[in-house]
């Protein structure tokens, strides 16, 4: 049997915008995962503890406010340096597309804006978290 | 039948039977549902046997008269035409000063300040929170010398002045009174809006930082300051838009909204100020949403609600304190970030629903902000919208167009008994603070955003361009891209800041302030000797946070 898929869902910064964190973090429970909502306000360095200590296989980051090209590469470097770089990082909120190669290149693949169905980021987890034994 | 007439038989069953009914055999209708966007269900077909209960001069009533469901105005926009409020703020203040003046320019008719986080958030520029965030969402204002160059050239005499600012409220405020102050403007005549609404940030926006009842008193302060020193000015604008953008549905932002208006006026009433003293300077804030009727039955309902409950409940005798004024902004959320052409079209229709519905002043949303901030050609289409529907679309020629209209006037009955059905149960929890403390409205508002997102996956609400009428061949259209420059040059200020003026003051004015907030006394003198002596949002922040402490949410999803 295969285990549940374990998400740490977080809002980094200042914002406290949380509708679409809470909506996806309770999509993904609908979808089997286990789900794990920090709050808001996080640090990159609070998201990456959460992520080691709840044993996650995916950290998704809402982020609406523009300080996403601050608060990714910081999350990503973090993951590194505890040996977390298997842990798939997405990120939903509102992100020009010209920022995207960069986050791709930084090693974050799922990127959802507004009106991205819920299904297609259920499913993109579903492909992308590391397999568990 | 036997031709014996029923007298339970409406009218309007008879016709569902005798002429519907043989139609609907032959041509069924579209598979539905038939509901609002707030999910309630929408009859075919309303008639006069709907508002049977309703008696036109109590339950409605002609323009200026109570309770309001008309409007306020016996003249309606003949008199003159709700203010063209553009909210606008990015960068630094040089950069939004600029586009004031371009606003102000293309004949907008008030100011509108949006802050950006650190600002919103009471944390200076070099709090480790602040980074990637200064200037992004809004304008970043760290000290008095900032309000400076935000206002520079406007004569703060001459426009009315609304800022989006909620748990620093008073530090802003009392820096925008010392601009006034130096440009030799009189507190008695200035006149603009703090929303100042602490309470639907425990709600919805979440840009909290003390807790409930140390921001409320915060509140009350500046009820009474106001009262006394700026008579004019509104000191709160009570605010559904967050409410809404978190996910509520119509119903649940009117009911929740107002109850917090309710709520701020018991507290008004308990630190001893009367009634028809700071309910006249109360205002209300509201989201414009897609669903045309619905909005505009909210409207009309809030104001038959508010009447009555300050008449009521509260013993108001003037009728100021009776006339629920309002700002209305369409609704950023209906934004898509496909084909964001189509959100011109969405937003026309939720201007039209606003003024339709009597608003008093209006924000209507950029083509583009599913992406980023507008810029200044996406800001200027809005605006040119609500110059549209002014002077070429006719509505504006007759008050209350839609008074009388069946489906408008039981809607607007279905929510007045609806919220007056969330009050109640809000009252039996104490009131709303005890209600945000249980976490009461978070969860209502949890459950329906998460409705409204299935029905939208399971394509029950068709969403242009997002869940149906897709399109692949899409060309990105240009956005307004804030880079870090603005945290440069604000970190530079700061540090240049802290050198120059007089720290001794500094120190002695936020004793104040911690004094006063640990007593009684009204905290906005204190405040404004911090604002003199250029203190900082940060500082003036944190010397209640060492006070008051901060406040931590327990997240319900």
């Amino acid at each position: 049997m295969s285990q549940k898929i374990r998400v740490v869902i977080a809002k980094p910064g200042l914002d406290g915008h949380d509708r679409g964190a809470k909506v996806i973090a309770r999509a993904l429970r609908d979808a089997g995962m286990e789900v794990i909502y920090t709050g808001l306000r996080q640090t990159p360095e609070q998201i990456v503890s959460a992520a080691l200590q709840e044993d996650a296989d995916v950290i998704g980051l809402s982020i609406l406010s523009g300080a996403h090209m601050h608060i990714c590469p910081r999350v990503m470097e973090l993951l590194k340096e505890k040996g977390l770089d298997d842990v798939q990082v997405v990120v939903g909120g509102i992100i020009p597309d010209q920022d995207v190669p960069k986050l791709n290149e930084m090693g974050i693949r799922g990127i959802f804006i507004p009106g991205t169905p819920m299904q297609q980021i259920v499913d993109f987890i579903n492909g992308n978290a590391r397999a568990r034994v | 039948m036997k031709g014996v007439i029923n007298p339970a038989e409406t009218g309007k069953s008879r016709w569902e039977r005798e002429t519907l009914e043989p139609t609907l055999a032959k041509s069924p209708e579209r598979k539905g549902p038939f509901t609002t966007i707030s999910g309630q269900s929408i009859d075919r077909l309303y008639t006069a046997d709907d508002i049977a209960d309703r008696d036109y001069a109590r339950d409605v009533g002609n323009p200026g008269d109570f309770p309001y469901v008309r409007g306020i105005h016996p003249s309606g926009y003949r008199g003159k035409l709700w203010t063209m409020r553009q909210f606008a703020g990015f960068g630094t203040p040089e950069e939004t000063n600029q586009r004031y003046k371009d606003l102000i320019a293309a004949g907008g008719t008030g100011l509108s300040v949006a802050f950006d986080l650190p600002t919103l958030m009471g944390r200076d520029p070099d709090h480790p929170l602040s980074l990637g965030e200064v200037g992004k969402c809004g304008v970043n204002i760290t000290s008095l010398a900032d309000m400076e160059r935000l206002f520079d050239g406007i004569s703060l005499a001459d426009i009315t002045t609304s800022m989006t600012i909620n748990s620093p409220a008073p530090m802003i405020f009392a820096m925008y009174l010392v601009v006034a102050e130096k440009q030799g403007a009189d507190w008695k005549k200035i006149s603009g809006t703090i929303q100042n609404d602490i309470l639907k940030e425990f709600i919805a926006q979440k840009e909290y930082i003390f807790p409930p009842r140390p921001s409320m008193r915060l509140i009350t302060d500046i009820f009474a300051f106001c009262a006394a020193e700026v008579p004019k000015w509104n000191t709160i604008s009570v605010s559904g838009y967050h409410i809404r953008e978190a996910g509520s549905t119509a119903l649940q932002e009117l009911a929740f909204t107002l109850r917090d208006g309710l709520e701020y006026v018991q507290y008004g009433v308990d630190a001893g100020l009367k009634v028809d003293d700071f309910v006249p300077r109360i205002s209300f804030f509201f989201n414009s949403h897609s669903d045309f009727f619905e909005e505009i039955a909210k409207y009309r309902a809030a104001r038959k609600l508010w009447a009555e409950a300050m008449r009521d409940r509260f013993g108001a005798k003037h009728p100021r304190s009776w006339q629920l004024r309002f700002h209305t902004q369409t609704a950023g959320v209906s934004l898509t970030a496909q084909q964001p052409y189509n959100n011109v079209v969405r937003t026309a229709l939720q201007a039209l629903a606003a003024v339709l519905g009597g608003t008093n002043s209006l924000h209507t949303n950029s083509l583009d902000e599913a992406l980023s901030l507008p810029t200044k050609e996406a800001a200027t289409i809005a605006l040119r919208t609500q110059q549209i529907i002014a002077h070429e679309s006719g509505v504006t020629n007759v008050v209350d167009p839609l008074g009388g209209s069946y489906f408008v006037e039981k809607l607007t009955r279905d929510m007045e008994l609806g919220t007056l059905k969330y009050w109640d149960t809000i009252d039996r929890m104490g009131g709303m603070v005890e209600a945000i403390e249980l976490g009461y409205p978070q969860k209502e508002i949890a459950e329906a955003s998460y409705q409204f997102q299935q029905a939208v996956e399971r394509r029950d609400k068709i969403i242009v361009g997002v869940n149906d009428y897709l399109q692949t061949d899409e060309k990105p259209i240009e956005i307004l891209y804030i880079d870090d420059s603005t945290a440069d040059t604000q970190l530079a200020r700061l540090d240049a800041l802290r050198q120059t003026r007089d720290n001794g003051r500094v120190e002695r004015a936020l004793d104040g302030l911690r004094k006063a907030a640990r007593g009684r006394d009204n905290t906005m003198p204190p405040l404004l000797e911090c604002v003199r002596a250029y203190a900082t949002v940060g500082e003036m922040c944190d010397a209640l946070r060492e006070v008051w402490g901060e406040y931590e949410e327990v997240p319900v999803i």
